[in-house]
């Protein structure tokens, strides 16, 4: 199966890369890994006019940590999340998660969050742990808060003039945990239902800032507020991560499908937010 | 566009579509079979091929980003006429049954084992987890993949 015809740019800076896209309007895309953007341009779900590839463009494979983030890089592969030492929690747990390893080898993190598909795992845990993602335009930098980023199915937040240049991870500086638990009927699935959990713990234990996302069961990576409101000034417990997982599964909007009905989904989304929230207290220490 | 593409070592210089994927320039452009196509659509494997040392599934990248680059295939296993430890492994062990995804899971392996020379059960599953065998014959492979490793020459 062949994509249709496009044009296509190796750019080698991201001026360059970003010039070339807004060229093209609506219908250029930028390729980095191309692990979900080639699959659906060969079944013609996506036929961009223009491809501006930009492994070729130096520096954009930055994984650090700095000023209390953790950057990563629109060239970073999921391969090198899950070899680093540098991640943590949700992140570090989710890393292994991600398709197979070979997709691993080529895919980004970056581009999979740009892509906002509701089955992809990392805007969750972009979601759990309050990441910012990084757009460069021809004025300049622009920081979107990743629950601004996801707009809906499919659907970012970027101009059609700007690149996603990194993602800045909040990198906690007291105690915390996370954790990501998905459900795959096989590796390389995407996920059934999938759940990422983040909390913070303050003096004497107390829960300072919690995050709960869930893949798969929304129109798009779905941010529980009610149950992080929930969680937020309690003692962590069996009872509160059990309320939580209640409040998450009311949240979630699963459909029937070959992976398995609704209610069913609904249900694994109720354990699994309480299984990942007392994961993630647990791993607090 | 030209691209030149270093495969097996030698440089493949072809003028393509950007379209044309890297397993079908393999595959017509320069003739080497070795690499499958099997489910098209980056699920089994059959096309894996090693990208500057890294397995990656050539139905699911573009040949234009290989310009510039190195790419294994099945046929640069061996060297001299002597199989590669991997290929010997699989023909020692019966690690292949109707053989399609056989380059595919040696390749893997060959990337495994020249990282981790001692790799556990769970070490190899983990690295063919990208990988389908239709025969599901998975026991022999895995074994195939140890015993290559410990032969100490991946």
């Amino acid at each position: 199966m062949f994509p249709s015809r496009f044009d296509y740019v190796a750019a080698t800076s991201v001026d360059e890369a970003i010039a070339a896209k807004g060229d093209g309007g609506d219908e250029t895309r930028i390729l980095a890994g191309g692990q979900s953007l080639l699959p659906m341009m060969k079944i013609r779900l996506a036929n961009p006019s223009k491809l501006v590839d930009i492994n070729g463009i130096p520096g954009l494979d930055v994984l650090e940590r700095v000023n209390g983030h953790l950057r990563v890089g629109a060239l970073v592969r999921h391969a090198d999340m899950v070899a680093s030492d540098l991640t943590f929690g949700a992140v570090e747990s989710a890393a292994p998660w991600i398709s197979d390893p070979l997709v691993r080898n080529r895919g980004t993190v970056c581009g999979s969050v740009s892509h906002c598909d509701p089955e992809g795992d990392w805007n969750s845990v972009l979601l759990a742990t309050g990441a910012d993602v990084v757009a460069r335009g021809p004025s300049g930098e622009r920081v979107i808060p990743i629950g601004d980023f996801v707009v809906d199915l499919f659907t970012n937040a970027l101009n059609e003039d700007e690149m996603v240049t990194e993602i800045r991870i909040p990198v906690p500086s007291g105690r915390s945990g996370g954790a990501y638990l998905k459900l795959e009927r096989k590796v390389g699935d995407y996920a059934t239902v999938a759940v990422a959990a983040h909390l913070e713990l303050g003096g004497g234990g107390v829960i300072t800032k919690a995050g709960l996302a869930l893949t798969s069961v929304a129109p798009h990576n779905l941010k529980v507020t009610d149950a992080e409101a929930a969680l937020v000034g309690e003692m962590p417990s069996e009872a509160l991560f059990a309320e939580a997982g209640e409040l998450a599964a009311a949240a979630s909007s699963p459909r029937d499908d070959v992976r398995g009905t609704a209610e069913w989904k609904r249900q694994v989304v109720r354990t699994f937010a309480r299984r990942a929230l007392a994961t993630a207290a647990a791993s607090a220490g | 566009m030209e691209v030149t593409v270093t495969v097996n070592g030698s440089d493949q210089t072809h003028d393509i579509e950007p379209r044309v994927l890297l397993i079908d320039f393999i595959r017509t452009r320069v003739g080497l079979t070795g690499s499958h196509i099997g489910c098209d659509t980056s699920n089994c494997g059959a096309c894996t091929v090693l990208f500057d040392g890294k397995p990656v599934k050539s139905c699911t990248v573009l040949a234009v980003q290989a310009d510039g680059h190195a790419v294994t295939t099945v046929e640069g296993l061996k060297s001299n006429g002597t199989l590669h430890p991997i290929q010997a492994a699989f023909k020692e062990e019966h690690g292949l049954q109707c053989g399609f995804c056989t380059p595919g899971m040696m390749l893997v392996g060959a990337a495994l084992i020249e990282a981790n020379t001692e790799p556990s059960v769970d070490d190899v599953r983990w690295a063919i987890s990208g990988n389908l065998c239709r025969c599901t014959g998975y026991m022999n492979i895995v074994t195939a993949i140890q015993t290559a490793a410990a032969t100490g020459e991946g």
